[in-house]
């Protein structure tokens, strides 16, 4: 349950999330990074380009810093204190709480994610230089997937989680282990 | 018995499968030996295998191509003005054009050389020399751009030129007309024994690059031709041809060819550089200019130089020799070993080879035949190894593969003929479309030659291309050089007129090779690295715009308050920093030309306006979907206007 506990913490030095784009005039793919308190380039001025694309259609530059930057650390660090202190504890239905309680607050991560995509696709400048409309006659928009790839005009989009969101993963399916094996434990200290 | 049956089953199966893979063997090799299509096909998307850097002669420009395709990927402008980017005529690079003589926006470039580490080639550098108003020039290989110019001083025709010796410690410079030095008036026909041959060996930085000016051997008033480098055993020595040793001043064409033999000049630098390192040489006041860009402030400054150390070579002890050579020889080519120094007589049918080992005998056992204005000629009999009779006519110059043979083009007879290194026999002879100069292996004038290809460089075309007027592209044929016989692959025109070239494997410099600059390491005196910093500020009649560009806008797009009899300079600075993103600058009726400004770099045009009215200018290089649209106005007033200067961008 400790190393459950402590996995999480590898999102400050993994990435969580990565976004690609691919089109035919980018030999090397436009990437970025999402970390939980930072964007990075993929490849040196990435971030940048994939801005000077996104103007055309009216699309906000990708900002600096958004709040939940300060908000994801402080959560994983949160968590992390309350994971280990469950863990001294030692008591194994509390593992499946922290188990329950991570995967909320990954849903609800993920949530955010999707209404940030959402509002980054959709919110366009109404003096965009080029504007899409979809069949229907509706403002076309252009969020990427949360999660998978889709094409959206001349670029693929890819968005894939990354190292720190395995380890995350990591960290909650051995809390989840921990919980089984300190029940069955329980259960052998309960017959004998 | 089943064991038995299993035992012949295999060795049918063994048998079939030998016959079988030689009969792919054979077949394959025929197929491939029968197609040069094949070989020098690079498919879509596929890269080449060898870069070849051209001189371009008359262009003053140095051409990069990919060899087998023959494909032309970049002229860098070296000597040469060249509107296409700018280059002699953005305040950047105007002062590398600088000379003692003013302003030379032209030269004559022949011989590229590359930088070498223990006399392979390194990639760092390619060093090529302007003959007419004698200058070296180094161009950078990770940017491909032209990074210092320095003069030659008592030079005329720095034809010798620009060799570098196998640690690239020194480039050379050797004159091939012979003047008064210092410069002065005086007749003519007082030439003999009164003029000098200067040999300048420049010293190069091995972390920067630069170069300076060592050291200036002054030599009897011959024309110093051609020049190679010692290598291996014979590093530390240079070798230049010479020709008109009968100091001749007229009608060169009969009257320099009188003597049987001209010499080689073998010439120990180490010797003279230790002579300079006790205090040896003589400072001469003479003037020269050094000029050097700055890739951090994308700017060129020229600074000039007002002396240099001259050396009398009868001073230095066992410095210089003279090597008799038949016939005016042209070319001078040291083999991978350096034991071989190749002359190539020009109004001879052989090659005359001599023996550094031999060389080194005579000096030692004092064998000299006479010797020159106080230099030792050493006794042909004692130094010659042999020569190649191959039946060509004209030899010019030579190069070598791995294999210990060489190549030499004939003009004359218009032909590329092999011959073994020792044996001195001929192994092939391929014609060449027509009257072939130089050729180039890649490596071939190294240690470690790449001799894969050969492309021999033509002066005369014809027929070979659809014809374009009188004025016709040189022709440059691409042989395979890896079998025993030579194979014809291909024809391609080159730009200008090639006379050496230089090449090398593409891994050795594709993976170094710049893709932008970075803005935050841009220290332009003028660099606009923030469009909150954009402004136009005046200066009594001088008018600075600093302005950026990023797809699909200039800032400001608006600018007012000029007037007539302005000086404009628009410094420009290209805030792009994705791979390709070039973006132009053209205003109208600029008198010089337009700007194409790289990623990250600043560039300064200068406009001077001499009409009231509003202007436009725009983007030259179609850099996005909105390029149509990357335009702006300049309004210009009367002279006596008092409109207050403003710019702005995206305001109505």
């Amino acid at each position: 349950m400790i190393i459950a506990a402590l996995l999480p913490l590898c999102l400050f030095l993994f990435p969580l999330w990565k976004i690609t784009l691919e089109a035919p005039q980018y030999p090397t793919p436009l990437g970025m990074y999402i970390h939980i308190n930072d964007f990075s380039d993929a490849n040196p001025h990435d971030i940048k380009n994939i801005n000077i694309m996104n103007h055309y259609v009216g699309m906000k530059y990708i900002p600096e810093a958004i709040p939940e930057f300060k908000i994801f650390p402080a959560g994983i660090i949160i968590t992390t204190i309350l994971g280990l202190v469950v863990a001294f504890l030692g008591n194994y239905k509390w593992f499946l709480y922290w188990f329950i309680l991570m995967t909320v607050l990954s849903i609800a991560g993920l949530y955010d994610f999707y209404l940030w995509e959402h509002d980054y696709g959709h919110d366009l400048d109404p003096k965009a230089i080029m504007k899409f409309t979809n069949p229907d006659g509706s403002v076309m928009g252009f969020q990427p997937p949360l999660f998978g790839s889709k094409d959206i005009l001349n670029f693929t989009a890819h968005s894939y989680p990354q190292l720190g969101a395995f380890f995350l993963a990591l960290g909650m399916a051995l809390s989840m282990v921990a919980y089984v094996v300190g029940k069955k434990a329980r259960k052998l200290v309960l017959k004998s | 018995m089943k064991n038995l049956f299993k035992g012949l089953a295999t060795l049918v199966a063994s048998a079939t499968l030998i016959v079988g893979c030689n009969n792919t063997g054979s077949q394959g090799n025929g197929a491939l030996s029968s197609s040069a299509a094949e070989k020098v096909y690079v498919a879509p998307g596929e890269q080449d295998e060898f870069y070849a850097f051209l001189s371009g002669g008359y262009s003053g420009n140095l051409t990069v191509y990919g060899l087998p395709s023959g494909r032309m990927f970049k002229e860098i402008p070296v000597f040469s003005q060249f509107p296409t980017s700018g280059y002699g005529y953005s305040e950047e690079t105007k002062p590398l054009l600088n000379t003692s003589f003013g302003f030379v926006p032209w030269d004559d470039l022949h011989h590229p050389d590359i930088s070498q580490t223990n006399g392979e080639l390194d990639g760092r550098w390619v060093f090529v020399n302007g003959n007419n108003t004698p200058r070296i020039a180094r161009i950078d290989l990770s940017t491909f751009e032209t990074a210092e110019i320095i003069e030659v001083p008592n030079c005329a025709g720095n034809h010798s030129s620009s060799y570098v010796t196998e640690n690239t410690e020194y480039v050379v410079a050797g004159t091939r007309f012979a003047v008064p030095v210092p410069q002065r008036d005086m007749p003519i026909k007082d030439k003999k024994g009164n003029f000098k041959g200067a040999l300048t060996f420049y010293k190069v930085n091995p972390d920067s690059g630069r170069m300076n000016l060592a050291f200036q051997v002054l030599m009897p008033g011959f024309d110093y031709d051609k020049a190679h480098p010692g290598r291996g055993d014979s590093h530390g020595w240079f070798f230049f041809t010479t020709y008109n040793t009968e100091e001749a001043s007229t009608l060169m064409e009969v009257n320099a060819s009188q003597n049987d033999k001209d010499f080689i000049a073998a010439v120990n630098w180490q010797k003279i550089e230790e002579y300079v390192a006790n205090g040896g040489g003589t400072k001469m006041p003479t003037q020269y200019m050094h000029n050097v860009y700055d890739e951090e402030t994308h700017t060129a400054t020229s600074t000039t130089i007002n002396e240099v150390l001259t050396i009398d070579p009868t001073e230095v002890a066992g410095a210089i020799y003279f090597l008799p050579t038949p016939k005016s020889p042209h070319g001078c080519d040291v083999d991978p070993t350096g034991e071989y120094i190749v002359g190539s007589g020009k109004l001879s049918a052989d090659v005359t080879v001599h023996s550094f080992t031999k060389m080194m005998d005579a000096i030692e056992n004092e064998k000299f035949s006479a010797d020159a204005y106080g230099i030792p000629v050493l006794d042909f009999e004692a130094i010659n190894a042999g020569s190649v009779k191959s039946g060509g006519l004209g030899p010019l110059h030579t190069e070598f593969d791995a294999e210990g043979n060489a190549y030499t083009t004939f003009f004359i007879s218009s032909e590329v003929v092999k011959w073994k290194l020792g044996t001195w026999e001929v192994i092939d002879r391929k014609p060449t479309y027509y009257s072939v100069g130089h050729l180039m292996i890649p490596g071939g004038n190294s240690r470690k030659p790449f001799g894969k290809y050969v492309v021999a460089m033509n002066k005369i075309t014809k027929d070979r291309y659809l014809p374009t007027g009188p004025e016709l592209e040189h022709s440059a044929q691409l042989y395979d050089i890896s079998g025993d016989k030579m194979e014809l692959l291909s024809d391609f025109p080159t730009h200008g007129e090639p006379h050496y070239a230089a090449g090398c494997p593409a891994e050795l410099l594709a993976p170094k090779s710049k893709k932008i600059y970075k803005l935050e390491e841009n220290k332009h005196e003028y660099a606009t690295l923030s469009v909150a910093d954009t402004k136009v500020v005046r200066n009594g009649n001088e008018v600075h715009v600093y302005m950026a560009m990023i797809r699909s806008h200039f800032t400001p797009d608006n600018i007012e308050g000029i007037k007539v009899g302005d000086k404009v300079y628009f410094h420009i600075t290209n805030h792009e920093q994705d791979f390709d993103v070039p973006h132009g600058f053209a205003i109208i009726g600029a008198n010089n030309s337009e700007l194409l400004i790289m990623p990250g770099q600043t560039k300064t045009l200068t406009w001077e306006p001499k009409k009231p009215g509003v202007w436009p200018f725009y983007c030259t290089d179609f850099c996005s979907a909105l390029h149509q649209e990357m335009q702006g106005y300049v309004r210009v007033s009367p002279r006596d206007s008092n409109i207050e200067l403003s710019w702005s961008l995206g305001e109505d």
